[in-house]
């Protein structure tokens, strides 16, 4: 109550808004370029070892780190509100269920036949 | 805060918002709704690859075999460090340095240029080897040996393939406009350190946009171990 | 009448300025509504003419009036318009456009500017799909089925399908711009608990709008590259899966009909707490079935491929989820007939139409669930019970409530009070044409005859008769409240800020408001739907 009270009276609410407070050192953007090249160059060897389903597997594990990595840093998703982390969460839901829920047909649809040849 | 600040933050406020903070926030997280909307956008064509990949996965790999992972892996590295100078430019906006940020930005769209230019290159070489699905498809593994064991689902493959890449080289063109747009702005004094909405919003579009292409590259250059290439 | 005249009138959103600019350029969340009124009232029009050339084809057995290239093409557009450009936009643009700020309390929505430009989008995408039925039209059914649509259709499928895809961006852009709305500028005091229900609906729809539309998006996408390039994604000549367009198309589709009936759901509890003069029962629990219907409604999309040629397995795995939306869907029917229970029900015309609502949607709703079974779908599929159910659902369901939504606020948007008893005849014509109309089609259905076709056995003529009569009533039902809204514009008594006494911030505003809504912001410290505490002369905010 007293923050929505806040909002309307903009002479208080100025004191507290601080657009400065996250300014990220560039060291640590620099460490996350890094990382990412290093994870680059480790995903393109990896696509040079035979490891057949694990190819995919361990590529995708790499994309997931760097993905996570460019939100969490680059796009200062560490420092948002719970609202753009739930925001984030629900989009990866949505698509989980989009594949999965696609899926069920397309795994399951040679059972049928296999089990009566 | 400088009295030309105040002034700039005032201006910036729209009627309808009560303070600087609300109108803030809500841009960034109207932002993060569109990106939501971008995945699910960008999310259709996945699942479709999803789906023909665990049916026709030789197919796919013979497809995957085509493509030049070193152009691809550039293409990532390149990304990578445009998506360093977006940060950079970002923070150089938000500390209240407009010519920095500007610098910043230009290097973003010079890397920009340079993933296009890359992936023109790449398109023209699968063009050449009819690798573009339609009527003049046309797809040889390349090796004797091994002659192509299943060329109609390749197809699916590469059209996959364009509609993905080209999909994400259309988002990199409009992002390439929008941070020419800020930068243009920001020269003017468009932005400060208390208000830069702008520049934050366009700085999570071009790393979503280079998030897009994190999982494009295993997914479309990496199915399997690679032979020759 | 007349007898408030007022020597100065009070400046409104409608009287601040004039001129053809002041509308198109404006980026106040009221006008907006406007605009969006007068468009999608012509495509109800357009639609609904379509709608009649089908009735006057099936009133006798024999394909006489239209070829069936031509019929294929009428139930087609009438698909895709009332579809896309009517239904989907209807409660959520126009009233929600307009009531959502004024209900929170805000000034406008969060992105004004994209408000509009969702506006603009729209109208790009409607003339688009016009232009492509003006010039040859579309026959492929407004589900665009591959491989009809990519290989063998020969009528203007990429016009319509980029028209449908440049107005999704139009249903993204208001999804959005609602829920950040909702979320970021509620006055102080308006918490998620005290937020009224037709807020918690429109926020689930905005939901959907948001994930569902970008996947419909790229689908027809990829069916118009599909149909230029003759690319293979669909095409099972190369190596395609129809299927798979099937699944991406009703990952949208099918969570839509939510978009098109949750806010139609918010307007009926709005309406049902005001006229029985009591809070809505089990607040808590009406607000979260709103967004259990948004979620529910994204696991149950391949009920509309059980023949289609999907797993068995993941037939019964969808069958079973899509009886879990009957629960969510059933507290709101209960809730609603609970809050009636002992309240002082007034019989006005929103009343009316609220009261339609629910007979209706529970006879589409539970004529769902049979769908949901396996067994029977099996049998009913791809017959005029299909069409009854999702017309009792849309029609029953949805456009009631658009019906009754605009009776209800109305004043508010008007200044104008409507003539009560011209409304309370239409509200019993559209009723009873509604019900003459579509339930002949269940026992059609029943009776096993397809949808889709345009002749018919003659054995099956007077049920036809009898719904195309049906569907002339039904006319005349929705063309009365159009001449009636017009004349109450010149000739209407002037509406009071708070004509039906009801509670609600949009109601302590003049009628129409002004154009920053509140001359200062409220503060609000009462839960919603508070009529048992209400005073009994309403006290305005406004001076």
């Amino acid at each position: 109550m007293h923050n929505l009270q806040d909002r309307f009276h903009p002479g208080s609410a100025q004191e507290h808004f601080d657009p400065m407070s996250h300014v990220v050192p560039i060291r640590m953007y620099v460490t996350i370029w890094a990382a990412l090249m290093i994870f680059t160059g480790l995903t393109v060897f990896a696509a040079t070892v035979e490891l057949h389903v694990f190819n995919i597997v361990l590529a995708l594990l790499i994309a997931t780190i760097k993905g996570t990595l460019v939100a969490l840093f680059f796009m200062h998703l560490r420092y948002s509100t719970k609202l753009t982390m739930v925001t984030v969460i629900a989009a990866i839901f949505f698509l989980f269920i989009l594949f999965g829920l696609s899926m069920t047909d397309y795994l399951t649809r040679a059972w049928l036949t296999n089990t009566i040849h | 805060m400088a009295t030309s600040d105040i002034q700039v933050a005032e201006h910036a406020l729209q009627h309808h918002f009560a303070d600087m903070e609300q109108q803030q926030e809500t841009s960034t997280f109207g932002m993060w709704m569109f990106l939501l909307t971008e995945i699910m956008f960008f999310g259709g064509l996945f699942c479709a690859y999803l789906v023909y990949r665990a049916s026709y996965y030789q197919a796919f790999v013979e497809g995957s075999q085509k493509m030049n992972i070193w152009l691809g892996a550039t293409n990532t590295a390149v990304l990578i460090c445009s998506s360093l100078s977006m940060a950079l430019g970002v923070r150089a906006a938000q500390m209240g340095k407009p010519k920095l940020m500007a610098i910043l930005l230009l290097i973003t769209m010079v890397f920009g240029f340079g993933f296009l230019g890359i992936k023109g290159i790449e398109y023209h070489e699968h063009w050449v080897h009819h690798e573009f699905p339609g009527p003049n498809f046309h797809f040889e593994t390349g090796d004797p040996a091994h002659p192509a064991t299943d060329p109609q689902h390749t197809q699916i493959y590469f059209s996959l393939y364009w509609a993905m890449t080209g999909l994400h080289a259309f988002h990199m063109i409009i992002g390439i406009g929008l941070v020419l747009w800020i930068m243009i702005a920001g020269l003017m004094g468009a932005f400060t350190p208390s208000y830069f909405t702008p520049v934050e919003n366009v700085g999570l579009y071009w790393h979503f946009v280079d998030l897009v292409w994190i999982y494009l590259f295993p997914l479309l250059y990496l199915i399997s171990k690679k032979h020759g290439g | 009448m007349a007898t408030a005249v007022q020597s100065v009138e009070r400046e409104n959103y409608l009287n601040s300025n004039y001129g053809i600019k002041s509308w198109l350029l404006t980026s106040d969340h009221k006008r907006i509504a406007m605009l969006y009124l007068i468009s999608i009232t012509a495509m109800f029009w357009i639609g609904g003419f379509f709608a009649m050339l089908i009735r006057l084809e099936l009133l006798t057995p024999a394909g006489d009036l239209v070829s069936s290239d031509t019929y294929n093409k009428l139930f087609t557009m009438h698909g895709i318009i009332m579809v896309f450009f009517f239904l989907i936009p209807s409660v959520p643009a126009v009233i929600g456009n307009f009531v959502i700020p004024l209900m929170i309390g805000a000034k406008d929505l969060a992105f004004p500017r994209i408000n509009l430009l969702s506006w603009y989008i729209y109208m790009a995408g409607a003339i688009t799909a016009i232009v492509a039925m003006v010039t040859g039209g579309v026959d492929t059914g407004w589900t665009f089925y591959t491989p009809f649509s990519t290989t063998y259709s020969n009528t203007h499928v990429i016009g319509a399908a980029i028209g449908i895809f440049i107005a999704g961006f139009s249903s993204i852009f208001t999804g959005l711009n609602f829920i950040v709305t909702i979320h970021r500028m509620r006055a102080p005091g308006m918490t998620w608990r005290r937020l009224p229900l037709f807020c918690w609906s429109n926020y689930a729809a905005a939901l959907i709008m948001v994930l569902g539309t970008p996947v419909v998006a790229i689908t027809l996408l990829l069916v118009a590259l599909e149909r230029a390039f003759n690319i293979g994604v669909f095409n099972p000549q190369l190596g395609g899966d129809p299927l798979l367009f099937q699944h991406l198309f009703w990952f949208y589709s099918h969570p839509a009909v939510y978009i098109m009936i949750l806010p139609g759901m918010g307007v009926i509890s709005e309406i049902i707490a005001c006229f029985s003069r009591k809070r809505v029962f089990g607040y808590e629990f009406v607000a979260l079935a709103s967004i259990a219907i948004a979620v529910l409604g994204f696991l149950v999309w391949a009920h509309h491929m059980f023949v289609a040629g999907i797993s068995v397995y993941a037939a019964l795995v969808f069958s079973l989820l899509s009886y879990l939306v009957a629960i969510p869907s059933a507290v709101k029917v209960f809730n609603w007939t609970a809050t009636l229970y002992k309240g002082s029900i007034r019989y006005e015309t929103p009343m009316l139409y609220a009261f339609g609502f629910i007979g209706l949607f529970t006879v589409g709703g539970l004529t769902g669930v049979f769908l949901a079974s396996l067994g029977i779908d099996v049998h009913v599929t791809d017959t005029y019970f299909v069409v009854a159910h999702f017309h009792y659902v849309m029609v029953g369901g949805m456009v009631m409530a658009y019906m009754a939504g605009l009776h209800f606020w109305w004043p508010k948007i008007s200044g104008r009070m409507y003539p009560e008893a011209w409304a309370k005849l239409s509200a019993l014509l559209v009723f009873v044409g509604f019900n003459t109309t579509f339930f002949p089609q269940f026992i059609l259905g029943y009776m096993g005859s397809p949808r889709r076709y345009h002749a018919y056995p003659p054995e099956f003529q007077v049920l036809n008769v009898l719904s195309t009569a049906g569907a002339s009533i039904l006319a005349v039902g929705y063309v009365l409240p159009m001449i009636y809204f017009l004349w109450s514009l010149r000739y209407g008594e002037l509406a009071p800020p708070n004509p039906w006494n009801a509670v609600g911030l949009e109601w302590m505003t003049p009628s129409p408001p002004p154009t920053h809504n509140f001359d200062e912001t409220p503060i609000v410290t009462w839960e919603a739907y508070d009529y048992e505490h209400q005073p009994q002369e309403e006290v305005s905010v406004g001076h």
